[in-house]
C-alpha cells in the first residue's frame, strides 16, 4: 500500500509543479489586481499541497518523528514570512518570495530525503536569516549613502578573498571555508555592489580601467584559491556591468577575447582543469576517476526518465556531493526529468523577477545592482544545472536555495533581501513621478 | 465670461499637451536607456531556455544508451521489485533464467547450459560479468503491461524483468566449444552482413551455476585465467594473420596486386637481421598470391621492408589497431611500429610478430569487413528485448560502424584468401561441398619456436555467410589446430 501511494504521490507532485509554473508566468503577464492577488495565493495552496504529500511520503518512508518537526518547522516559517512581509512591505514582490518559499520546499524535501539532519540545518539557517533580512528592504530604503562606499566595497572585498586563500585549509583541493563560512558567496553582493557604485554615473575608459584592475584581483585570489565557478560569475558579471554602463560593445569582444584566452591558459596551467574537460568531452573513459561524479549524475537523471522514480524510489546517494553539488540530478531522478524542466522555469521566472526590476526603477546605481545580482543569480544556476546534466563541464557550484549549504542560502537571501528593497524604491518612485506631473 | 471659459479650455488642452509630451520623452528616454538591460535580460533567458531543452533532448535522444552502461548499477535497486529476466539464444533457448526456490522462494538463476556460454553469458553474482553484466539494465527493467505491474503492486508481488534474446546459436557453440577440445584458447563466429555474433567461445572455462563456492579459486588460480573471455579480451600475437594487413597496405601502395615477384630459399637476411619461413621452407619463385597462400615469410618481409613502419602503421590503424573497437568493453589492440623503426621489427612485424597484440574478435572484425565488400558492420550479441509477455520491446537492427576498405581492396583480399583455402595451408578446407576462405597463422610466443595457432576466414566464396576466427593457445602451425576447429563451425553452419 506504501508503494502505491509513494507511487500516486510521483504524479500528484509533478502534477502541482507543473501548474504551479504555469502560474508564475500567468502572473507576468497578469495585469488586473484581482487575478494577481487570487493567482498569488493559489501558488501558495499549491507549495502547501506539494509539501504536504512528499513530507508524508516522506514520513511514510522514513518513519522518523524528525520528519514531522521539519515539515511543521517548514510550514511555520513559511507562513511567516509570508504574513511579515505582507504587514511590512505591502509593495514587495510576492511572486518573488513564493518562488523563493517553492524552491526551498524543493530544497527541504530532497535534504530531508537525503539526510534529515541536514535539513534540519538547512531549515534553521534559512528561517534565520530570512529573519533578519526583514530588515534589508527597509535600510535600502532609508540609507543613501550605499552608493559613495566604492572603495569600502573594494577593500572588504579583496580583504575577505585574501583571508581565505591565505587562512582557509584546502577542501577537495580547492580554499573554500573560513570559520564554516564561505566569504566568495558574500563577497559577489559586494562586489556588485562595488561595480555599481563606480560606474554607475560615469563610465569612462579610467574607470573601467578602475573596474578592470580590481575585478582582476578578485578574481586572481578566487583562481589561487581554486574555486573557478565563482571566478568564473564575477568575471561574467563584471563584464557585463561594464557593457550596461558603458554602452560599448567592444568592451564586451574584448572580454570575451581575453576570457578565451585565459581559458586556454587555465587549461594548460592547472591539471584540475584539463580533469574537469576530459571528464565533459568522455566521461566513461575516465570513469573510475574524474568522470565518476557527472557520469553517476547522468545515471540518477537517465534512470529517473520524464516522471521520476519516486520518492525514495532511486538512488540520489550514489552521486558524489550530491546534497550541495548535484541536488538537481537528486530531483530528476526521482521527482522527474519533466518537473526539473520546471525547476528551471522557475528559476527562470525569478531571474525575470530581478530583470524586470532593473528595467522599471530609475535610480541608475540601483539598476546596476539589480542587473548584477540578476547576472549572477543566472550564471550561478547555469553553471550549477548545466553542470550536472553535462551540458558544460562541472564547476562545482551550488544551486541557490535548494543545494544544501549555509553561506550560498544567507547568501541568496541576502540578494532576495535585496531586490525586495528595489521593489518597494520603485513604487515609492511612482509616487514620486506622478506628483511631479500634476 | 466665454472668454474665460475659452481660456481656462486653452490653458487645459496646453497642459495636456505638455503633459503627453514629458510622458512621450520619459518614456523614449527609458526605453534608450534600457536597451542594454532589455539585451542582457534576453541572452540570460535563453541561457535558461538552453538549459531546458538540453535536459529534454538528454532525456528524449541520449538517455537510453547511456543508462544501458554496465557501470550503471542502480538497477541493482531494482532488484527488490524485478525479477531478473531470462537470456535467450537466437532460437529460444533458454541460456539464463532465474527461479523462485524453496518455501520461501528465494530467486536462484539458472544456467542450463552450464560452461557451454560461461563467458558470453556471464555471471550475475560476484560483480557480474559477460551479457549478465551487459543487459543488466534491460533484464532488471520490467515492461510488463501497466495493469499487470498495478496488481503485482497491490498484492505485494515482484514484476518480471524483460527478456533478452541474443543472436548465439547453441547449435554453432556447440559445435566451436567442442572442436576446441581440451586445448586452451577461442574461436568466434560472427555474421559479416549484420554483426551478429554467433558463437563465442572461451576455454578454459567455468560454470557459472556453483560459480560463487568456486568463486576464490577462480579468482586466484593466475595460470588458467579461466575468468578471461579471450575471444574478446585475450590478446595474442596475430602471427600470419596480420599478413592480410601487410598484402592490404602494398595494395594500397600499388593499386594492384600483380607485378610481385620474389623467390624464397627459405630465409632472408637485411642489414643483419634474419627471418625464415616456417620449419625453413624453401618456397621458390613465387608471386603474392603464392606468397599468401603458403605463408611465405621471406616474401611478406621483404614487402615489409618495400613499405616501411609508416606506411604499415598507417594502414593497421586504418584496421582499428590502437584504436576503439566497436564492442563495450573489448580490449583495445596494440601496434607500435612507425617510421623511425629499425629493420628487425619491420620483418617482424610485417609477418605478425613483434610487438603487434590482437584479440580474436579484432581479427574476425578485420575478416567481416573484408567479407561485406570492405563494410564493417557493428557487431551485437543482443537481437531484440522482449518483455515477459513476448512482445518486442526493442529491436536491434545491422548498424553501419565503418567502412575499413574500399570495395576494390575488399576484392583484392578476399582473391588472396581463397587461394589459401584452394591450394595453400588451410587446403584441408577444400573439398567439403562448400566453398570458403581464409588465413593460418602460427604466432610464435617464446625464444624455442612455440607457437599458437591461428585461423580466420568465411564461409562462401561468393556471398559470404559466416566469419570465424579461431584461436588455439599452443596449437603449433594454423593447419595443424586451428584450420579442424574451423571446419567443424564451418561444416555445422552448413549441415546443422
Amino acid at each position: 500500500m506504501v508503494n502505491i501511494f509513494v507511487e500516486l504521490s510521483k504524479y500528484v507532485i509533478l502534477t502541482l509543479m507543473v501548474i504551479y509554473t504555469f502560474y508564475c508566468f500567468f502572473l507576468i503577464r497578469a495585469r488586473s489586481r484581482k487575478a494577481r492577488a487570487h493567482s498569488l495565493v493559489r501558488q501558495l495552496l499549491l507549495i502547501v499541497l506539494l509539501d504536504t504529500d512528499a513530507f508524508l511520503v516522506l514520513l511514510l518512508k522514513q518513519r522518523e518523528p524528525k520528519v514531522l518537526v521539519i515539515y511543521a518547522g517548514m510550514m511555520v516559517f513559511f507562513m511567516a514570512i509570508q504574513i511579515l512581509y505582507r504587514w511590512l512591505y505591502r509593495k514587495a514582490s510576492f511572486l518573488l518570495l513564493n518562488n523563493m518559499c517553492m524552491l526551498l520546499s524543493i530544497g527541504f524535501i530532497m535534504q530531508t530525503r537525503l539526510s534529515s539532519d541536514d535539513a534540519l540545518r538547512q531549515l534553521l539557517i534559512a528561517a534565520a536569516s530570512s529573519g533578519a533580512c526583514l530588515l534589508i528592504p527597509v535600510v535600502i530604503q532609508k540609507l543613501k549613502f550605499f552608493r559613495n562606499l566604492t572603495w569600502l566595497y573594494a577593500l572588504l572585498g579583496i580583504g575577505l578573498l585574501a583571508m581565505v586563500y591565505l587562512l582557509a585549509l584546502d577542501t577537495n583541493g580547492a580554499k573554500l571555508s573560513l570559520f564554516g563560512l564561505q566569504p566568495s558567496e558574500f563577497v559577489k553582493i559586494i562586489f556588485v555592489f562595488f561595480m555599481a557604485s563606480l560606474l554607475y554615473r560615469n563610465a569612462s575608459f579610467p574607470r573601467v580601467v578602475l573596474a578592470a584592475l580590481v575585478a582582476g584581483v578578485h578574481i586572481l585570489l578566487l583562481v589561487m584559491s581554486v574555486d573557478l565557478g565563482s571566478a568564473l560569475i564575477y568575471f561574467v558579471t563584471f563584464l557585463i556591468l561594464v557593457y550596461i554602463s558603458s554602452r560599448k560593445k567592444r568592451y564586451l569582444l574584448i572580454g570575451i577575447a581575453g576570457g578565451s584566452g585565459f581559458s586556454v591558459a587555465a587549461y594548460r596551467m592547472f591539471a584540475h582543469v584539463r580533469v574537469r574537460v576530459t571528464a565533459f568531452l568522455d566521461p566513461m573513459t575516465v570513469y573510475e576517476n574524474e568522470g565518476y561524479q557527472v557520469v553517476q549524475s547522468l545515471f540518477a537523471i537517465g534512470t529517473g526518465g520524464w516522471f521520476g522514480m519516486g520518492l525514495y524510489q532511486g538512488a540520489p546517494y550514489l552521486i558524489p556531493f550530491v546534497s550541495s553539488d548535484c541536488i538537481f540530478s537528486a530531483v530528476c531522478e526521482e521527482l522527474g526529468v519533466i518537473f526539473g524542466v520546471c525547476l528551471i522555469l522557475v528559476c527562470m521566472n525569478f531571474f525575470l523577477m530581478i530583470g524586470n526590476i532593473s528595467l522599471e526603477i530609475r535610480n541608475p546605481f540601483y539598476k546596476l545592482v539589480a542587473i548584477g545580482l540578476g547576472i549572477e543569480y543566472v550564471i550561478q544556476v547555469f553553471l550549477n544545472i548545466g553542470g550536472v546534466i553535462k551540458f558544460i563541464p562541472l564547476t562545482g557550484v551550488t544551486l541557490p536555495l535548494v543545494s544544501y549549504g549555509g553561506s550560498s542560502i544567507l547568501s541568496t537571501i541576502v540578494m532576495i533581501g535585496i531586490i525586495q528593497g528595489l521593489y518597494i524604491m520603485r513604487e515609492d518612485e511612482d509616487e514620486e513621478m506622478e506628483r511631479l506631473r500634476r | 465670461m466665454k472668454r474665460w471659459k475659452d481660456y481656462e479650455d486653452k490653458l487645459e488642452m496646453e497642459r495636456q499637451k505638455r503633459q503627453a509630451l514629458f510622458l512621450k520623452n520619459e518614456k523614449r528616454e527609458k526605453k534608450r536607456q534600457n536597451r542594454e538591460y532589455a539585451w542582457v535580460s534576453f541572452f540570460l533567458v535563453l541561457a535558461f531556455l538552453s538549459l531546458a531543452g538540453y535536459l529534454c533532448y538528454y532525456t528524449f535522444a541520449l538517455r537510453e544508451s547511456f543508462i544501458s552502461s554496465p557501470y550503471n548499477t542502480r538497477q541493482d535497486i531494482f532488484q527488490d521489485r524485478v525479477v531478473r529476466g531470462s537470456i535467450l539464444s537466437s532460437d529460444g533457448e533458454v541460456l539464463a533464467r532465474t527461479y523462485l526456490e524453496g518455501w520461501d522462494n528465494t530467486e536462484k538463476r539458472m544456467y542450463p547450459y552450464g560452461r557451454l556460454f560461461s563467458h558470453v553469458v556471464g555471471y550475475a553474482a560476484e560483480g557480474k560479468g559477460g551479457l549478465e553484466a551487459e543487459a543488466n539494465f534491460q533484464l532488471l527493467t520490467s515492461h510488463e503491461f501497466f495493469i499487470d505491474q498495478m496488481k503485482n503492486e497491490f498484492k505485494g508481488e515482484k514484476n518480471l524483468g524483460d527478456t533478452c534474446v541474443t543472436s548465439l546459436s547453441v547449435t554453432l557453440q556447440q559445435a566451436a566449444y567442442d572442436a576446441l577440445g581440451d586445448h586452451r584458447g577461442a574461436v568466434i563466429a560472427i555474421e559479416p552482413s549484420t554483426g551478429r555474433i554467433l558463437a563465442e567461445v572461451s576455454k578454459p572455462d567455468f560454470d557459472p551455476n556453483d560459480l560463487i563456492d568456486n568463486w576464490e579459486e577462480l579468482v586466484g588460480d593466475e595460470d588458467n585465467s579461466s575468468l578471461l573471455n579471450r575471444a574478446v579480451n585475450g590478446s595474442y600475437p596475430p602471427g600470419s594473420t596480420f599478413k592480410i594487413v601487410t598484402a592490404l597496405a602494398y595494395y594500397r601502395r600499388m593499386g594492384t596486386l600483380d607485378g610481385y615477384s620474389y623467390t624464397c630459399d627459405g630465409s632472408i637476411t637485411r642489414e643483419g637481421a634474419s627471418i625464415h619461413c616456417y620449419d625453413w621452407n624453401a618456397h621458390g619463385a613465387e608471386d603474392i598470391y603464392g606468397a599468401f597462400a603458403y605463408s611465405c615469410n621471406a616474401a611478406f618481409a621483404d614487402i615489409g621492408l618495400f613499405l616501411g613502419g609508416a606506411a604499415l602503421k598507417a594502414c593497421a590503424e586504418e584496421l582499428l589497431f590502437n584504436k576503439k573497437l566497436p564492442l563495450d568493453g573489448c580490449r583495445q589492440s596494440s601496434f607500435s611500429l612507425d617510421g623511425g623503426s629499425d629493420t628487425q621489427a619491420v620483418m617482424q612485424t610485417a609477418i605478425g610478430q613483434g610487438e603487434t597484440l590482437v584479440s580474436p574478435l579484432h581479427m574476425a572484425l578485420i575478416t567481416c569487413a573484408i567479407a561485406n565488400n570492405g563494410v564493417l558492420m557493428k557487431p551485437t550479441l543482443i537481437d531484440r528485448v522482449v518483455n515477459a509477455d513476448g512482445e518486442i520491446i526493442r529491436e536491434t537492427l545491422p548498424r553501419e560502424s565503418r567502412r575499413l576498405l574500399t570495395a576494390d581492396e575488399a576484392g583484392a583480399m578476399r582473391a588472396l584468401m581463397e587461394d589459401v583455402t584452394e591450394y595453400g595451408t588451410a587446403s584441408s578446407l577444400s573439398y567439403r561441398g562448400y566453398t570458403c576462405a581464409g588465413k593460418t597463422g602460427s604466432a610464435e610466443y617464446d625464444a624455442y619456436g612455440n607457437s599458437h595457432s591461428w585461423f580466420v576466414g568465411y564461409l562462401d566464396q561468393e556471398e559470404p555467410s559466416l566469419v570465424v576466427a579461431v584461436l588455439v593457445e599452443d596449437g603449433g602451425s594454423g593447419s595443424d589446430s586451428a584450420v579442424p576447429v574451423a571446419a567443424q563451425v564451418f561444416d555445422a553452419y552448413v549441415w546443422g
